[in-house]
């Protein structure tokens, strides 16, 4: 029996969480939302070493323990701000993975003796655990593009990907009837394989979705796993992240005008796509940095849509500099900041605020949307989807729906691109051809400094 | 029965929680707040402990300990992250704040 002083301590560490999460909502409170979930987290793990009478094999639980400490810690503090959101994927990934293993050894060790609704939640988090620790690891491949970010379709994916699903259907009822070892671990893989089939043929737009969904996964699979062991705590702390994450999927899917249904079973209907290659060698107007920096010099409202390709370059300061000096000289500047630029929803605001960019020039896209038809130049560096005229009349577009900026809207449109490869989606850009943009060709940063020497000089 | 009744209770009650908590969520929060949900479900950490505590095995030992090091790691990077995003949001603010005196 768990004694009642550590229910108590228990209900502490669950209220924390549901604050860490109000908190965390709002930018005043956020930080501290974060270090309130935390202290939960820390104390419910101290809780459980005085409250389980009996624990077996401590130093070895101690040193994992301490192991997975330093790995976290080390892992979370390198990794840069750009390449956050896969860790956050992985990070999510591994949880999924810690969630199916304890259930697993739970089965191991209980068998169907805990009952009909124990072994059901014992299947649901195998089930979902695993999905979630291999599609993660799928996302994170894929934004970390050590594979590529477009949909990948297998022959005949449609089948393998519905085959598989009846599979994992047919042996989690088997194991809730006969519970057998060597289903379990057959649930196990057919689930791991599930989960790279789910995530495949995801496109890249879709990505941040999928790894919000896959987080709310995660956090159903601790709440089963909770129901398994009948710890309150697990049961709560899961059944908040899968509530709040489920919500938070929706918001997101809404903010990138993206059906979630396309996104949760394109694995389902995918076909062997229109990946639109259209001719490549379409003439376009290039400039240099000279023409580019009298150009705005002489503009008198600029409006710049910085994208994830600015911050591979790490060209934040460079294009705060640049701004500055427009400023200085009279150009009336702000930026367009489309609510998933970057790659996930608030990730640029996160990359331009580690900048020192002021808060006040960062516009939202509805703010700022009827704004283009007033400026002069529209600068978009390394940005491309976020702009793509085809999401707004192109039907067959992959990104068809997407709210866009209207860039195409300004005077005159000017990209700092590093070359002709379309975007993270994919998708050929028609701006790109449109008589009133220029292009600057080269590495953000590069281009950005030179054009900042070039207004300089004059 | 009753216990399987009252779990039953909390979890429909912890889903409006969990609902009602992040509904007014700005934009520009959204990764941040996913990123710390993601470190709260690390706390699948206590049940990896209470698991490998009761191991009888070798194989439930050595999932056991994978299973705690994966949890730590969700739940210490997880909220080690989410903090380093944060703090980049408050120095925006303190010079916001700054900028108005």
């Amino acid at each position: 029996m768990i004694p009642a002083w550590s229910q108590i301590a228990n209900l502490g560490a669950a209220l924390a969480f549901i604050l860490a999460l109000k908190a965390l909502s709002s930018p005043k409170t956020a930080r501290l939302g974060n270090r309130i979930g935390a202290v939960g987290a820390i104390a419910a793990v101290a809780i459980v070493f005085f409250s389980e009478s009996n624990l077996k094999h401590l130093p070895l639980i101690l040193i994992a323990v301490a192991f997975g400490t330093i790995v976290g810690i080390v892992a979370a503090k390198k990794v840069q701000m750009t390449q956050m959101p896969q860790m956050v994927a992985l990070f999510n990934g591994v949880g999924g993975g810690a969630a199916m293993a304890v259930s697993s050894i739970e089965f191991l060790k209980a068998g169907a003796t805990d009952g009909f609704v124990a072994l059901f939640a014992t299947v649901f988090t195998v089930v979902i655990g695993s999905i979630s620790f291999t599609g993660s690891i799928v996302t994170f491949l894929k934004l970390q593009e050590l594979m590529t970010s477009r949909p990948v379709v297998l022959p005949l994916g449609r089948f393998i990907t519905i085959g598989t699903a009846l599979a994992t259907l047919v042996m989690s009822v088997y194991l809730m009837i006969f519970p057998e070892i060597w289903a379990l671990w057959t649930l196990v893989a057919l689930s791991l394989v599930m989960g790279i089939l789910f995530v495949l043929p995801v496109g890249g737009a879709d990505v941040p979705i999928v790894i919000s969904l896959l987080n709310a996964f995660t956090g159903l699979s601790v709440a089963a796993s909770g129901y398994v062991l009948d710890n309150v705590l697990l049961l709560v702390a899961g059944t908040l992240v899968g509530a709040s994450g489920t919500l938070l999927t929706q918001l997101m899917a809404k903010a990138m005008g993206r059906p979630l249904t396309s996104t949760l079973f394109g694995a389902f209907t995918a076909k062997a796509s229109t990946a639109t290659a259209s001719a490549v060698d379409r003439p376009v107007k290039s400039a240099g940095p000279t023409d580019i920096a009298i150009m705005l010099t002489y503009a008198t409202k600029v409006i710049i849509v910085p994208g994830y390709g600015l911050a591979v370059a790490q060209a934040q300061q460079s294009l705060r500099e640049l701004v500055d000096l427009l400023i200085s000289k009279g150009v009336e500047v702000e930026y367009a900041i489309h609510p998933v630029a970057g790659r996930m929803p608030g990730h640029m605001n996160v990359l331009l605020a580690e900048a020192d960019v002021p808060y006040e020039q960062l516009k939202e896209m509805d703010e700022i949307n009827s704004e283009f038809a007033n400026a002069s130049v529209a600068v978009v560096v390394g940005a491309n989807d976020v702009v793509n005229p085809a999401a707004r009349t192109d039907k067959s577009s992959p990104i068809f729906g997407m709210p866009i900026l209207n860039a195409d809207q300004a005077e005159q449109v000017v990209f700092m691109k590093r070359s002709m490869r379309p975007g993270f989606a994919g998708v050929e850009n028609e701006l790109l051809f449109n008589d009133k943009t220029t292009l600057l060709f080269g590495d953000a940063k590069d281009s950005l400094s030179k054009v900042v020497a070039a207004v300089k000089s004059m | 029965m009753s216990i399987e009744i009252a779990l039953l209770t909390i979890f429909i009650l912890s889903i409006f929680v969990g609902f009602e908590v992040v509904s007014k969520v700005s934009t520009i929060l959204h990764t941040p707040l996913m990123s710390g949900a993601n470190a709260i479900h690390g706390v699948i950490l206590v049940g990896a402990i209470i698991v490998t505590g009761h191991a009888d095995n070798n194989l439930e030992l050595t999932l056991g300990l994978v299973a705690i090091v994966l949890a730590t790691i969700n739940m210490v990077g997880g909220f080690v992250v989410t903090d380093r995003m944060l703090e980049l949001f408050k120095s925006k603010k303190s010079t916001k704040a700054g900028d108005k005196k």
